[in-house]
């Protein structure tokens, strides 16, 4: 089984971003790979340790694109392949064209990617690289498992509910919280993972023109802001009952929070 | 129908209070004659039988942004007549132009093949071309829209939180990066085809357009065969309230101590009209299903009011809720980020605190 996942370098989710003339300003806030990513990186690796096969990992950008697959090869994948772009200069669209390029030069059974990616939270290049394949896709992945005959079944979330499919290979899946740990890179890992092959790729060589009318950005962004802080709030004093009694008259009062209900 | 309605709904009516997002500039509507008229599409959803909030609330994005001469349709896929004579005759007393309704028993349970094969059978019934499409970014919306906008090569913006006509004529959207630490605005290049999913609880739901209701027309659709087959489908949020579209939630975190401790977080809920939420703490610790997780791996949601019960407040849990109009806290711990964005806040242990505040609410009643 040769997969392939789609690995997105984010800053982490615990680090401040600021915005500075309309634009959100780079800085060296520590990065990792969007957790989703790595719940579908660490099935992927699950798949290849139970069935055999490769797991190539795939992402677009630059430098720091490169980083996050260096540190997915450190955690077990055998090799990867890095799409330079500036990531500015591309749209969901325009990025699902570049992946799904690449995957279509090789032979994968299944792609793997993330729900969404925590900067960006489209969740869209992963679903559009499997329609541009004319792949099948289950989203929002939280179980999975293949069966003798071939065919994959997933439990997927639904806003709450679980939904079981059955789906035919080749197909792209997209991982949710709660599908598996994913593993740590080991030290044998990082010492290997500076051996395996990071091919470097450009849009000219998978053949995407990115200023042309097939491939060009169909969005812009018009400009980035800080969403205005909250305004301080008010701290309750007095008992539990007293607290408890100031507080609904607040909420049916001045916050207007229980129109109409009670 | 007049276009009192698109004047009224021209109003950001979508960015609400104090967390809103900022203002965008929207200028009177470009009504120049040499303008060729745009056909937006919402698509609707029904959840058990019901449509969904959020379809009203995609029609309002939609109307608030159409200009002088556009065209409004809303499609309707459902699985059995019923259902859609219902929530269509909903739909056409709000869509200014026509409902179009597609009903096979195939789109009862969501895949995205056959959805997928609907919605382009409506496009191919519609006249002019659909430019516009709007859809809630709900589990189907989310899931539809990227697989659409690839098929049609369209631009996509997902989970937008204000939508308005820019200066320039051209609509803006208004969208969250890094889980909401910053904003985002963007527009569609002139002429292309547009995807939009609008997040739940962010644009006020369209009310009756006065005058005749919409005419609804039935397109006949021939589903192909799936790659996909929906073997079950179950249902795991608990409650009857969707945590998405809830106007009311009272979650709780790990100082709720047990599966057991959030029975009075649910009496509360179910008391005001609403739903249980959990930060993933609660979840990790299996007091309850992860399906009730918000922030920024789980949930994002928009209340009126998020009562956050025993909840530190870490950011990736802010990343879920702080856009929650009226916040209160309830933590033993005054020093408790979650203080930095409540409105009300209540130094204190929950267990004394929730049962305070129900009997102070039954006892009104
Ligand atoms: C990549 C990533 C993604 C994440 N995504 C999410 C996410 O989507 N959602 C999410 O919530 N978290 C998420 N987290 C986890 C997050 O960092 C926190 O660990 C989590 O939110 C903490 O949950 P908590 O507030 O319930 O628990 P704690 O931080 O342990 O807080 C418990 C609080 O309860 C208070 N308390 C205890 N007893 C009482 C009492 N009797 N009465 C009143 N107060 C009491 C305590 O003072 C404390 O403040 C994520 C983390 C990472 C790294
Ligand atoms: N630049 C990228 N490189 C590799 N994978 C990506 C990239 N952008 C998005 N993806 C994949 O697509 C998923 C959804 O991303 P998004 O549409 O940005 O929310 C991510 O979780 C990744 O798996």
């Amino acid at each position: 089984m040769n997969i392939a996942v789609l690995i997105k370098s984010v800053v982490a989710t615990d680090e401040s971003v600021t915005v500075s003339g309309g634009e959100i300003e780079d800085t060296e806030a520590k990065r990792v790979i969007n957790p989703y990513d790595e719940y579908g990186l660490e099935e992927a690796l699950r798949w290849k340790e139970s069935f055999g096969g490769t797991v190539t990992v795939i992402g677009a950008g630059a430098d720091r694109a490169a980083e996050a697959l260096r540190t997915a090869l450190a955690m077990g994948a055998d090799e990867a392949l890095l799409i330079r772009v500036d990531e500015r200069s591309v749209d969901e669209h325009a990025t699902a064209k570049l992946i799904a390029s690449a995957i279509s030069q090789r032979r994968f059974e299944v792609a793997w990617a993330g729900h969404m990616s925590v900067d960006n939270g489209a969740g869209q290049v992963a679903i559009r690289v499997a329609e541009l394949l004319g792949w099948p896709h289950a989203g929002a992945v939280v179980a999975c498992e293949l069966t003798d005959d071939g065919k994959l079944l997933v439990t997927r979330d639904a806003e709450g509910d679980s939904e079981d499919w059955e789906l035919t290979l080749p197909a792209m899946l997209t991982a949710q919280q709660g599908l598996n740990e994913p593993r740590y890179p080991a030290l044998a890992g990082i010492m290997k993972a500076k051996r395996k092959p990071l091919t470097e790729l450009t849009p000219e060589l998978l053949g995407v023109d990115l200023a042309g009318e097939e491939a060009s950005p169909r969005t812009e962004r018009l400009g980035c802001e800080t969403p205005p802080a909250r305004p301080a709030g008010r701290k309750l004093a007095g008992t539990a009952k007293e607290q408890a009694a100031e507080l609904l008259g607040l909420l049916r009062g001045e916050a207007q929070a229980l129109k109409g209900r009670g | 129908m007049g276009d009192n309605y698109l004047a009224k709904e021209s109003q950001p009516d979508g960015m609400r209070g104090s967390s809103g997002t900022r203002e965008m500039p929207h200028s009177e509507m470009n009504g120049s004659s040499n303008r060729r008229q745009e056909q937006h599409v919402v698509v609707a959803e029904c959840r058990d039988g019901l449509l969904r909030q959020v379809s009203l609330e995609a029609i309002a994005a939609a109307r608030g942004c159409m200009a002088d001469g556009d065209k409004l349709a809303v499609l309707l896929l459902c699985g059995d007549g019923a259902e859609a004579s219902a929530a269509a005759e909903q739909l056409a007393r709000r869509a200014p132009d026509e409902v179009i309704a597609i009903d096979h028993p195939v789109l009862g349970r969501y895949a995205p093949d056959t959805h997928l094969a609907a919605v382009l059978a409506a496009a191919k019934a519609l006249a002019p071309e659909a430019r516009w499409w709007w859809l809630g970014h709900t589990a189907i919306g989310r899931d539809l829209a990227p697989r659409l906008a690839a098929r049609l090569g369209a631009g996509q913006v997902s989970d937008a939180l204000a939508a308005a006509r820019g200066g320039d004529g051209r609509i803006e959207l208004a969208r969250a990066l890094h889980a909401g630490k910053a904003l985002e605005r963007r527009a569609f290049l002139p002429g292309d085809t547009a995807i939009v999913t609008v997040r739940p609880n962010n644009f006020a739901p369209a009310e009756p357009i006065a005058g005749a209701a919409a005419p609804i027309r039935r397109v006949p659709f021939d589903p192909p065969p799936s790659r996909i087959f929906v073997r079950d489908v179950v249902r795991r949020a608990s409650g009857t309230v969707d945590l998405a579209e809830a106007r009311i939630i009272v979650a709780g975190g790990r100082g709720v101590k047990s599966a057991a401790g959030f029975a009075p977080l649910a009496e509360l809920a179910a008391l005001l009209g609403g739903a249980v939420g959990a930060s993933r703490g609660a979840c990790d610790a299996g007091y309850c299903d992860y399906a009730l997780q918000i922030g920024q791996t789980g949930k994002t949601v928009t209340p009126d009011l998020y009562i956050a019960c025993g909840i530190s407040g870490a950011v990736q849990h802010l990343a879920g809720m702080s856009r929650s109009r009226v916040i209160v806290a309830i933590n033993k711990d005054p020093e408790a980020p979650i203080f930095g964005v409540a409105d009300y806040g209540i130094v204190g242990d929950l267990f004394e605190v929730v049962p305070a505040f129900i009997a102070e609410l039954s006892g009104e009643y």
